[in-house]
């Protein structure tokens, strides 16, 4: 593989006033052309780590470890500045909420302009030529009737494949979604997964794509980087985790995923227990208290993270390598 | 298919208009509308519309009661009241208009800079405000009045002043809202910078408060304008306002109580017109109501 995309190195994150960090010693990379699935569960650190990636943590964050974007660090070598102009043009985003995530003031054609910003110099008929091509490219019915429109009249399908047709706008070199389908119903969902399939395909660079749906990792990523309580338990291609998971936390994921259970059950099976609060982290390993093979030592000491392979590695004291 | 796609643009035009539409389609929207134009008028075309000079004295025809000739009739001067009320909405509406503008443009910029800036500038301006807000308006005005004098430009500053605070509460208000907005986040993560968020972001998402706000401030200011003036402190004679004919006309009550009615009527009037027009823009505003109409 060439150099990453992105390339994150023992990072942890502590918001201001927090008892505790978010994230912690999360390391990861991601590619040229390579898609990342971030998985966890809520408050498991994953939007944390994408408002990372864009350099938009609250003020006052502590960040420790290294966040490289191309080779520059995002938090040590560049400024506010720097990082703006990466926002837009080499980085975009998805947003979680296509409801809220547009200007309701505004319309859609002329917000989509306005996400060119970087573009201005390119003169108003190829800016407009180029929205319509990106509108046509998430498939959506009569671009330019669209464009006249305000966000409340547009349904949230709609109105998502307009977010991708923004983040596609920028072309960027990485492109990070966090949740994208979270706030839409299952039909619209697969559709619009669909469209991030086919938009992955014209993209150059890399993409983070952020849930808590294995399903969806399974059908458009290629690596997966598993969260827990802001800890990466387990990282490898899609292939090798999901076949042959090595982390008891990545199996009981697997193990709740209904897609995968065979047999008709009437109870879906869960992970007891909830995450560890912030300030309340036991001393050994973090996923020990609901861990369904925790042993002795597990209570004790934190694991290390055991190399699989290459790029692959998981946390736990019960893997051998 | 092809009816389809035709029909649609027709619809995305028809969106258009339906703010008008709503605005003129009640019946206390249309009323106040159509009184609030007839002001309009009356002070921009007020030579042409006024049918006398409104400080030619006639002292043969003092004090008339309303007639064929003067529709409204005249002052102890014998000066036609119709001609002194369409000059006195032409003061009114200057100085509701100027004020309001300053107060728009002061409050603001104030809201903006607060809600945008850090946390010790958002406090020193929300005290600041507020300590203009809590000075009663009438001793206040009539300090700033003995100090500077009565005139037009004093009158102005005064009604900034005390109007500022209403619009940079608002404005500061929503700014703080939409700093958390997802949108807002949303073009922070594709590289907008501090001046196009405030800019191209929020400024539309401001208009329409600060519409209605203007709407229900200009009755508000007219009465301020009226008041002073009522009290000598405002517009001086010969200039005429309608503070200033209610307060001479206050003076003949008994020998010719016409004079005060006509002065005190456009007061009424324009102030009730242009609260109810702020109250209909208020609803028809809204962008999400129009889905559902």
């Amino acid at each position: 593989m060439s150099a990453p995309v992105l390339a994150l190195d023992n990072v942890s994150i502590r918001y201001p006033s927090a008892p505790a960090a978010a994230v912690r010693n999360v390391s990861f990379e991601v590619g040229t052309g390579e898609t990342l699935g971030i998985v966890g569960e809520s408050g498991s650190g994953k939007s944390t780590l994408a408002a990372a990636m864009m350099g938009l943590l609250p003020r006052g964050s502590c960040v420790t470890g290294s966040l490289r974007f191309e080779g520059r660090d995002l938090f040590g070598q560049m400024t506010e500045r720097d990082l703006r102009q990466l926002r837009g043009r080499d980085i975009a985003t998805i947003a979680q909420d296509p409801f809220t995530a547009l200007n309701p003031v505004m319309k859609i054609g002329r917000q989509l302009d306005i996400f060119q910003h970087w573009y201005h110099d390119r003169p108003r008929a190829e800016r407009k030529a180029r929205i319509l091509e990106m509108l046509e490219q998430v498939r959506l019915s009569d671009p330019d009737v669209r464009m006249q429109q305000y966000p409340h009249q547009l349904s949230g399908g709609i109105l998502q494949r307009v977010s991708i047709a923004a983040a596609l706008l920028a072309e960027p070199k990485l492109l990070i979604a966090d949740e994208p389908t979270t706030a839409l119903d299952a039909t619209t969902e697969a559709q619009i997964l669909g469209i991030m399939a086919e938009a992955k395909e014209t993209l150059r660079g890399a993409t983070v794509f952020i849930t808590h749906d294995m399903s969806v990792v399974e059908r458009l990523c290629d690596r997966i980087a598993v969260l827990y309580a802001g800890e990466l338990v387990e990282t490898g291609t899609v292939a090798e985790v999901l076949g042959n998971p090595q982390h008891p936390y990545t199996k009981a994921l697997l193990e709740c995923d209904p897609a995968r259970i065979e047999e008709p059950t009437s109870e879906l099976p869960t992970i007891g227990g909830t995450v560890p609060a912030l300030d309340d982290r036991p001393a050994g390993c973090i996923f020990e208290p609901r861990c369904p093979s925790a042993v002795a030592r597990c209570r004790a000491e934190a694991p290390l993270r055991h190399d699989l392979g290459p790029r692959r590695s998981a946390a736990c004291h019960l893997v051998t390598p | 298919m092809t009816d389809q796609t035709a029909a649609a643009p027709r619809a995305v035009k028809a969106e258009r208009h339906a703010t008008l539409r709503r605005l003129l389609g009640t019946p206390t929207g249309a009323v106040a509308s159509l009184v609030v134009a007839a002001f309009v008028i009356a002070a921009l075309a007020a030579p042409l519309v006024a049918p006398y000079d409104p400080n030619a004295i006639d002292p043969i025809n003092r004090m008339q009661g309303p007639s064929a000739a003067h529709w409204l009739g005249t002052d102890q001067l014998g000066r036609d009241l119709l001609s002194r009320i369409v000059f006195g909405t032409r003061t009114a509406l200057y100085i509701a208009l100027t004020g309001t503008g300053a107060a728009l443009g002061v409050g603001m910029a104030m809201g903006m800079i607060a809600g945008l800036g850090g946390k010790i500038l958002d406090s020193a301006l929300v005290l600041l405000n507020d300590s203009i807000k809590s000075l009663p308006l009438v001793l206040f005005a009539l300090a700033l009045v003995t100090i500077y004098g009565a005139s037009v430009p004093a009158l102005i500053v005064i009604i900034a002043i005390s109007m500022a605070p209403g619009y940079f509460r608002v404005v500061r208000n929503q700014v703080l809202v939409l700093n958390n907005a997802d949108f807002i986040v949303a073009a922070q993560s594709m590289g907008a910078s501090r001046l196009r968020l405030a800019a191209t972001h929020m400024l539309p998402n401001l208009i329409g408060p600060i519409l209605v706000l203007i709407a229900m401030d200009i009755p508000a200011v007219i009465g301020i304008e009226s008041g002073l003036s009522f009290l000598g402190q405002g517009i001086q004679p010969p200039q005429s306002s309608w503070g200033n004919m209610l307060s001479e006309g206050y003076t003949y009550v008994r020998q010719a109580p016409h004079i005060a009615i006509a002065a005190g009527l456009p007061i009424v009037l324009s102030t009730i017109a242009f609260t109810f027009l702020g109250e209909t823009l208020r609803d028809a505003l809204d962008p999400r109501r129009a889905v559902r109409t």
